[in-house]
């Protein structure tokens, strides 16, 4: 398929398909890092994830609205607050159901599974109910748009190097918060022994429900962020929860290392696919070798290795 | 036999007749129901007996109809403009004194995106509650799980969707048009228009995109003897196009000929343009998006694009004037109309019309007298049911405007005969 | 003590004799065809939910792939009785008489190679079980044997749903793609969708369920059984003890994965239809709740569940069809919440223990009651 086309073009097609798949892999790592932090810290499989992010993708859809309406002056910045409340929004209302329904489940990991499925049934309708079955536009700010030539045949997309810029900024936020912060070493004393933890004094409770809360809150962000790119409506979180769920698994799932580098791994390998294959197959193939590799592999990637 | 549990919603008609035995009683039934309620009001009406002669949920002041859409589920977002346009011309036409002096009444199901349930529901709105007629359906998939149920229990669907073709039933009206229609004219069009002279075909994976996309190849190459270069299809809900964005540029196609649905439609266009693909210089040809689509997708990510529908919203008569401003004023001033839509707002005055045509609601009278049914006030223009129970119409090109309104380009001269089974193209 | 060996314990007996009163008299004196119909469609479900009462409840495996194996299931069926239904009279007006119609639209012009066995009622029926157990099998070993378990199990089986929804979808010139395999008439020559026939299918489904219930009771009751809840409770131990684990597991799963198939045929011969939407992620999630409102350890408690569910599924969304999603959703977090048994765990804690006091006054015979379950998920969870 190469052969009609010059060297020139080759170089920037792969200059561009190179690109492509460090949005890709920027999407799939702040999808996956509240997750990651929610299932690899604390074991809670959360199918509610992708409708936590549409509450996020919901608010900074309202504050489109509330800037249009009444602020058309700062509209330019509005996506700023938007992720912003985004965060605080999926954060308290992620607080609020570890507090009446995941405190109860820590013993009951696969049960966690089931509730949080209930729970995105009902948030799913909620959103139908509240903001109409339709989906709703949430328009960009100018300067968000566009792309940015590099040469001649070279582009970049400005969202997507908004997406890359906020996925940097949130995973280098969340490894601090987890590796350098004493909070951070609370959560994972937490993680490992929740027993002992309590014991030298550590709040569990409290630390939990942040936990989950910070989790939600990255979610909302990412449901924020991904209005640049995808649909928002009430059911549009299903179609994140599988992807989002292979890349933690795949990556090891109390690994924040193996997190991004599963990313990296299935974003590469879907992009590429997909430029040879046709996006049904790419698909089908990637999932397949996610499969074949964890039943070699079962601990994913990267294994943090704890006594239970 | 007992409806101890077909009772339950109290919205039911007149469904106090079994199904098995519907025929035997057909005519003694009408009598209890004649007796039991005067028809002073109603002298003009013809006699339940005579235009319900199998057991339809028809009394002497009411018809019972079924609508039977997704308002729960992935496909909700698509269908609600349906469900909306159908009450709306309901609402019309009790107004105007109801069907042959009886006012509808409708029952509302919820197919909830799953195929399975619409064959559920429409089941039960053909055995339990004996629907005259039923308005719904809108994906392929769900169809085709429900026409087996109608042509067994011998219900009348109309149907409201543009679709693949390649169907045709004594029980189903097609209110939207069938791929020829939308494809041909428009590829036509683009090629006379624009010069084009290669093409990329992309499309979700499932049956519409791709049987239509195979029209369009067909017709590319065999009448327009101009090239494909390019064919891609995308899982259903698929949100990542970068890939196949990158592929374009490769290929620089003069059309991009789009066939994706759902929410991947959003996606697609906000990463199209920021990827920097200008749509007021690149041509990109649509059937699937319509203003519906466009308030997702946001009118600025769109904008320049064409789109071949037989409907657009802003189309410029006065039928169509008073059809945007009735919606408008039942449905809220924010609501969008598009092409399906307005196809579905076009089932219950074509059932009316023909019921009226046959003086009759028998499903066997309607079906017969379905061919030749002209609509007048159809917001569309003109349509006229087709011998295969599709629609003739005129199939029209618009172009987006940043507003998600289209402007009317180009429109057939002619009514564009329906071809379910085009031959030569399969 | 030692127990008198026996297949059916007499809590059983009574359990099976109550459900056949439900299923065999009750429902169908009271229902019509329409009816009995939907709840012949319900019980295709409670086929996956046994099987998941033995792989998730005994054996602590919780697939969310049950769907695949309903689906394979399923498509087996369907496609004899497409093969039947496209008769080269029937599809006369295809390019290509004698194959199916999706083929035709997609310009396959010969019947595909592994379509061939299916013109054969038998080949198709052995079909139904074998391949989706085969599969089960090849994916039990994979997994089982390099100890992937628990979480990670759930996800990738889950994964496998959404991968063969997809191909499903994207070979449509083979499997239907996203319509499925639609407009089965006949059976050998005999009427599908006629009133009658639903009856008679209803009550061959009825006894292909009490079949099913019977071997998942003796499995129960079973040495294997035990070790299982064992497996379950304490893995290391019962490995220790030198019981292969992954071979138990792999059975347990190829188990469920053949009652699924079971209903998946059924299902389609109920409903005259298959289509990828049963195999799909959300049909899989839905048949765990099934089986966890019924109480996940109880194989009667599973069929009860599937039951009401369903029924509360169509009722909801006939009466309020916006609504019915928060009702269902509300349901699932209630069971996991304050019922973790479910029904069964509602019924042996709060019903019988009246009943078997109003029975022998006040005084429960020893050696405790007849339960329909043995133990209790929140026992379970305590104990860890």
């Amino acid at each position: 398929m190469f052969g009609d086309y010059s060297v020139g073009d080759l170089g920037a097609i792969f200059a561009m398909q190179a690109f492509a798949g460090l949005i890709l892999f920027s999407v799939f790592v702040l999808m996956a890092l509240g997750l990651a932090i929610i299932f690899g810290q604390m074991g809670v499989i959360n199918m509610a994830h992708g409708e936590f992010m549409i509450l996020g993708a919901y608010v900074t859809w309202m504050t489109k609205t509330v800037f249009q309406e009444y602020l058309p002056s700062l509209f330019a910045g509005y996506f700023f607050l938007a992720m912003a409340l985004a965060f605080v929004a999926a954060g308290a209302l992620g607080m609020l159901v570890e507090w009446t329904l995941i405190r109860h489940l820590y013993r009951r990991p696969l049960d966690t599974l089931l509730a949080t499925w209930g729970l995105s049934l009902i948030l799913q309708q909620a959103y139908r109910s509240i903001f109409g079955a339709r989906e709703v536009g949430v328009e960009l700010p100018e300067w968000m748009m566009g792309s940015k030539h590099i040469t001649d045949t070279i582009e970049v997309q400005i969202n997507g190097l908004f997406v890359m810029a906020l996925t940097t900024l949130i995973t280098c936020a969340v490894a601090y918060i987890i590796y350098w912060s004493r909070w951070g070493r609370q959560v994972r004393a937490v993680v490992q022994n929740r027993v002992m933890a309590g014991a030298v004094g550590i709040n569990t409770e409290k630390v939990d429900r942040y936990t989950f809360g910070l989790g939600c809150g990255i979610a909302g962000v990412a449901g924020s962020a991904f209005t640049m790119i995808g649909s928002t409506s009430p059911t549009a979180g299903q179609l994140y929860i599988v992807d989002t769920f292979l890349v933690v698994v795949f990556g090891g799932a109390a690994s924040l290392v193996g997190t991004i580098a599963s990313a990296f791994t299935i974003s590469q390998a879907r992009s590429t696919l997909e430029f040879f294959l046709s996006g049904s197959m790419a698909q089908v193939l990637t999932l397949l070798a996610i499969v074949g590799i964890l039943m070699l592999r079962p601990q994913g990637l990267f294994t943090l290795k704890v006594r239970k | 036999m007992s409806h101890r549990n077909g009772d339950n919603s109290g919205r039911r008609g007149s469904g106090w007749l079994t199904p098995s035995r519907r025929n035997i009683l057909a005519g003694i039934a009408a009598l209890p129901a004649m007796s039991l309620i005067p028809r002073t009001s109603f002298a003009e009406a013809p006699a339940t007996s005579v235009v319900n002669t199998t057991g339809l949920a028809v009394t002497d002041t009411e018809v019972t109809v079924g609508i039977l859409h997704s308002v729960t589920g992935t496909m909700a977002i698509s269908e609600t403009g349906s469900v909306e346009a159908e009450k709306l011309a309901i609402a019309q036409i009790n107004e105007q004194g109801g069907v042959l002096g009886r006012k509808i009444k409708f029952i509302q199901e919820d197919g909830a995106s799953d195929w399975p349930t619409f064959a559920e529901k429409a089941k039960k709105l053909l055995v339990n509650d004996k629907c005259a007629s039923v308005m719904g359906c809108w994906t392929s998939a769900s169809r085709k799980a429900v026409l087996p149920v109608f042509e067994q229990y011998n219900g009348m669907l109309y149907y409201p969707t543009f679709y693949e073709g390649l169907e045709q039933s004594k029980n189903v009206i097609y209110t939207g048009q069938e791929a020829t229609q939308q494809i041909i004219a428009g590829l036509d069009w683009v090629t006379k228009e624009k010069g084009a002279k290669t093409f990329y075909l992309l499309g979700s994976d499932y049956i519409w995109p791709r049987t239509s996309n195979k029209i369009a190849r067909k017709h590319i190459e065999n009448h327009l003897k101009t090239k494909v270069v390019g064919e891609e299809y995308f899982p259903l809900g698929s949100t990542q196009f970068n890939s196949v964005i990158n592929k374009i540029k490769l290929t620089k196609p003069d059309v991009i000929y789009a066939i994706i649905v759902g929410g991947s439609n959003v996606a697609f266009y906000k990463q199209l343009k920021a990827a920097g693909i200008d749509l007021s210089k690149q041509t990109l040809l649509t059937i699937s998006v319509t203003e519906d689509e466009i308030d997702g997708i946001g009118g600025e990510n769109i904008a320049g694009a064409y789109a071949c529908m037989k409907y657009f919203q802003s189309l410029d008569n006065p039928n169509n004037k008073a059809f945007v401003a009735a919606f408008k004023k039942m449905w809220g001033e924010k609501t969008v109309i598009g092409d399906v839509t307005q196809a579905a707002y076009l089932g219950p005055w074509l059932w009316k019309l023909t019921a009226e045509k046959a003086g009759s609601f028998d499903i066997d009278k309607i079906a017969a007298a379905s061919p030749g049914v002209e609509f007048k006030g159809a917001p569309e223009g003109y349509v006229r049911i087709h011998e295969n129970h599709h629609l003739w119409s005129k199939t029209r090109v618009g172009r987006a405007r940043p507003d998600g309104q289209y402007d009317l380009i180009y429109e057939t001269k002619d009514l564009v005969e329906p071809d379910p089974f085009p031959k030569g193209y399969q | 003590m030692i127990k008198t060996p026996r297949f059916l314990k007499r809590g059983d007996l009574m359990a099976m004799v109550a459900l056949a009163v439900l299923l065999v008299v009750i429902l169908p004196m009271t229902l019509d065809v329409f009816r009995l119909n939907l709840v012949a469609k319900y019980l295709t479900y409670a086929f996956v939910a046994i099987g998941l009462v033995l792989c998730w409840g005994m054996g602590g495996i919780l697939s969310l792939g049950q769907g695949v194996f309903f689906g394979l299931g399923g498509y087996c069926m369907a496609m004899f009785l497409k093969l039947e239904a496209s008769s080269v009279a029937n599809t006369k007006i295809q390019s290509t008489p004698g194959i199916p119609d999706f083929m035709d639209w997609n310009q396959i012009t010969q019947l595909p190679l592994f379509w061939q066995p299916f013109h054969s009622l038998t080949f198709a029926l052995i079909a139904v079980v074998v391949v989706p157990t085969a599969f089960a099998l090849l994916v039990g070993t994979a997994m089982f044997k390099r100890r992937v378990g628990g979480v990670y199990f759930a996800i990738i089986t889950q994964a496998l749903a959404a991968i063969l929804t997809i191909l499903i979808v994207g070979q449509q010139g083979y499997t239907g793609g996203i319509n499925g395999i639609t407009d089965l008439r006949t059976l050998k020559g005999w009427d599908i969708r006629s009133d009658h026939a639903k009856l008679i299918l209803y009550f061959v489904e009825v006894a292909c369920l009490f079949a099913c219930i019977v071997v998942a009771i003796l499995i129960r009751n079973s040495k294997l059984g035990r070790i299982l809840v064992a497996m379950r409770e304490k893995e290391d131990r019962v490995r220790f003890s030198g019981y292969n684990v992954a071979n138990f597991k792999i059975f347990a799963f190829c188990a469920a994965a053949a009652f699924a198939s079971i209903g998946g045929a059924l299902f389609t011969l109920e409903v005259g239809f298959m289509s990828p939407s049963f195999v799909g992620i959300v049909p899989s999630i839905e048949m765990v709740i099934y089986t966890a409102v019924g109480g996940r350890l109880s194989i009667f408690g599973a069929v009860y569940g599937t039951l009401l569910v369903n029924f509360a599924k169509t009722s909801l969304s006939e009466s309020f069809p916006q609504l019915w999603l928060f009702g269902l959703g509300a349901l699932f977090i209630a069971v996991v919440l304050a019922f973790p048994n479910g029904l069964a765990g509602i019924w042996r804690d709060y019903v019988q223990v009246h009943l078997v006091r109003l029975i022998f006054r006040r005084r429960p015979p020893p050696g405790a009651v007849p339960g329909w379950t043995d133990d209790s998920v929140a026992d379970a969870a305590a104990a860890e």
